[in-house]
């Protein structure tokens, strides 16, 4: 009997279709099972094992060779079996063969319990999956959906240009004075920027950067106070300390004119085609008219102190005047029909509470202008001066000194003095601030905007003059720009 | 047990369920990003083109799975189909997607082409659900347990698990199809993420 136990063990372990569900048959186990009785057998095992061993028990191993000699239900690696586990396992054994009865109640409840605890019917299902190596990613890869998900949109990153936070250039402008109400700086159209240091003039050649020395006055007291290129660029107004008005040639260096009409120096320069508006310490602010001999053909009185900030508009209609008594005059331009010696100004504004020396008009939008207070004032104005009203107004926290619009990326650009001595970049028309350029070392006194609108020129009591190139176009959007341009010209050309 | 002849057949409904799956299981490793990108390949299938893996263990063990699940499914013994992905270090379980599988409901016959439209919305709202998915950020393995019946013969190589539960899960309802002979319900589990 005992072989055949032990045959039907090498038969049941030899079976291909039984279920490894654990790993294959201990040896005690084995052993257990030939000789007498095992603990709990796997599940799936069949039958036929516990069969033996309920055949075996009386068989002591000691009769087959083969089985280990050993006491009852035991064997050398495990010497006493408890008699009781071998009551419990049988027990469990032919309990398994039961049927279930399904009106059970208590059943019912512990199936539910079942089901939620294991999350499905135990009794009903079970679960199996396919076993071997588990399958992995190879190594090193990372899980990169995250990168593609969470990628910021292209353009909502680039909001901002990149501005450079260096000048491009720094130029020394030695012995210039540093006096507020001046305007010792202008870039012309032929990308020439004339510096008055003292008592000259220097040319600047942006293209080529040369430097030529233009005029120096004849007395050495005397000193230039401001300078004003024509806008074709070929002739440059001076007005000098001595109440003159000169007129220079620049490409033969020859003085044309020398106009006089002031009687105190003459601070501000703007030209309007061929009429030259000059404003001097006094107050006054003179109309010229280049062409003709008796040049001086108009006056405006309004202010009360130095005017400092001088500029026609683009389409020449109007003339703003900003001087030491904190007033913005906007004048009107002279047509045909001017009156006599009489003015009458368009506006009056003394909302600032400092000099008004920085004014500018709005190159893309009409009658827009924009003014800036000193010290005690420091805040930005725009105003429209068809309603006369103010649009916005802007604490900058330093006194300003100078503005100018940039067309490039329509932005407004001031240069301040005391506190910070920096130069901000605004956006128009909100006002938000797009850049700040330090560097000065002292109160920026002048700006002055390239030709081609890419460069701003910055002259401080530093004694030297900085050239930020901060508003740079993208060259598709320049080709872009010149394609409009072009093609605008020839419908203009066209339309009669 | 055939249906008319113009409807579909036990064996033909089988077919169908496992293609499905098979899809449908690499869809959503190519989808949550279990494998690189860069194994999958594109096919076209239910009118729409889907990611299928070229890698070469992976292409045996979803053969294999398949392979039983059609025999089960013709046997009718198959409940659900479920996939699993945990994270690789922790064991957790973060993911459960579960294919219910229900039987002989309605004797209506359908075409082909109908059971192939409702597949493709249902492999489409599987691809959608990437949305709102919680990003799986660390390296994951996957594994496919089929739920059967309580004395199916196990076969070779297949253990017995348990039902990997995710403890705190989302879960969300997906599109059903159906081949008349087969019915099959899709859903999603995911582990809550806390931040809001």
């Amino acid at each position: 009997m005992a072989q055949f136990g032990f045959e039907n063990d090498i038969q049941g372990i030899l079976k291909l279709d039984m279920p490894i569900t654990n790993a294959p048959m201990a040896r005690w186990q084995r052993k257990a099972s030939t000789s007498t009785s095992s603990a709990l057998p796997s599940p799936g095992k069949s039958v036929n094992l516990s069969l033996t061993t309920s055949k075996t028990p009386s068989k002591t191993p000691g009769k087959n060779i083969k089985c280990t000699p050993s006491k009852v239900g035991g064997d050398r690696f495990i010497p006493i079996r408890n008699g009781q586990q071998l009551d419990v396992a049988s027990f469990l054994l032919t309990k398994e063969n039961e049927p279930l009865d399904p009106n059970n109640p208590a059943l019912e409840n512990q199936k539910a319990w079942s089901v939620s605890l294991n999350g499905y019917a135990v009794e009903e299902a079970k679960i199996l999956h396919l076993g071997g190596k588990p399958l992995n990613a190879p190594e090193g890869y990372q899980n990169n959906l995250k990168v593609l998900y969470s990628q910021v949109t292209p353009s909502s990153v680039k909001k901002t240009r990149y501005i450079s936070s260096v000048p491009d250039r720094i130029l020394d402008a030695p012995e210039l004075r540093n006096d507020f109400y001046l305007n010792l700086l202008d870039w012309s159209s032929r990308n020439l920027l004339a510096v008055a240091l003292h008592d000259n003039v220097y040319l600047w050649d942006a293209t080529r950067g040369e430097i030529t020395l233009l005029m120096k006055m004849e007395r050495e007291e005397d000193y230039i106070t401001s300078v004003s290129w024509t806008k074709e660029g070929n002739y440059l107004a001076i007005g000098t300390s001595d109440f003159k008005v000169q007129l220079w040639d620049v490409e033969n260096q020859k003085r044309l004119r020398s106009m006089t009409s002031h009687t105190a120096r003459v601070g501000s320069l703007s030209w309007n085609d061929h009429i030259l508006s000059s404003a001097s310490r006094s107050g006054h602010i003179h109309h010229h008219d280049v062409r003709v001999a008796n040049h001086h053909i108009y006056t405006l009185e309004g202010h009360t102190q130095e005017v400092c900030g001088l500029e026609w508009s683009p389409d020449g209609r109007y003339l703003a005047s900003g001087g030491n008594d904190n007033m913005v005059y906007v004048w009107p331009g002279l047509g045909e029909g001017s009156i006599g010696n009489e003015s009458q100004s368009l506006h009056c504004w003394s909302e600032h509470q400092g000099a008004v020396k920085a004014l500018a008009w709005c190159p893309w939008q009409p009658n827009i202008l924009a003014s800036g207070g000193g010290t005690s004032d420091r805040h930005i104005r725009v105003w429209n001066v068809n309603s006369g009203s103010c649009i916005s107004a802007l604490d900058t926290q330093s006194q300003i000194s100078s503005l100018v619009f940039a067309p490039n990326y329509k932005e407004l650009v001031s240069g301040h003095g005391y506190a910070h001595n920096n130069v901000v970049i605004w956006k128009y028309p909100s006002l938000t601030k797009v850049a700040e350029l330090a560097g000065h070392e002292d109160r920026v006194l002048n700006l002055a905007l390239s030709p081609d609108g890419s460069t701003v020129a910055t002259v401080a009591g530093d004694e030297t003059v900085r050239l930020w190139k901060s508003f740079e176009l993208d060259p598709i959007k320049k080709k872009a720009t010149r394609m409009l341009k072009s093609t605008s010209s020839v419908i203009h050309q066209t339309i009669r | 047990m055939t249906s008319t002849l113009k409807g579909i057949t036990l064996k033909g409904s089988a077919e169908l369920v496992a293609e499905f799956f098979s899809f449908g299981i690499n869809s959503i490793l190519y989808q949550r990003g279990i494998y690189p990108p860069e194994s999958f390949t594109r096919v076209t299938q239910y009118d729409m083109s889907l990611q299928l893996t070229t890698d070469g263990k992976l292409k045996d063990y979803l053969t294999k799975v398949v392979a039983q699940l059609k025999e089960w499914l013709f046997d009718c013994t198959v409940q659900k189909l479920v996939l699993v992905i945990t994270c690789l270090e922790t064991n957790e379980v973060l993911e459960r997607w579960q294919f219910d599988i229900e039987y002989g409901c309605g004797r209506r016959t359908k075409s082909i082409k109908t059971i192939q439209d409702e597949i493709r919305s249902v492999i489409r709202q599987i691809t959608a659900t990437v949305t709102f998915l919680p990003l799986l950020e660390t390296a994951c393995a996957f594994d496919l347990l089929v739920y059967t019946d309580k004395d199916l013969m196990v076969p070779e190589k297949w253990e017995e698990s348990g039902p990997q539960i995710i403890d705190q899960s989302e879960e969300v309802r997906l599109r059903s199809f159906t081949t008349s002979i087969h019915k099959v319900n899709s859903m999603v589990a995911y582990k809550r993420t806390d931040s809001a």
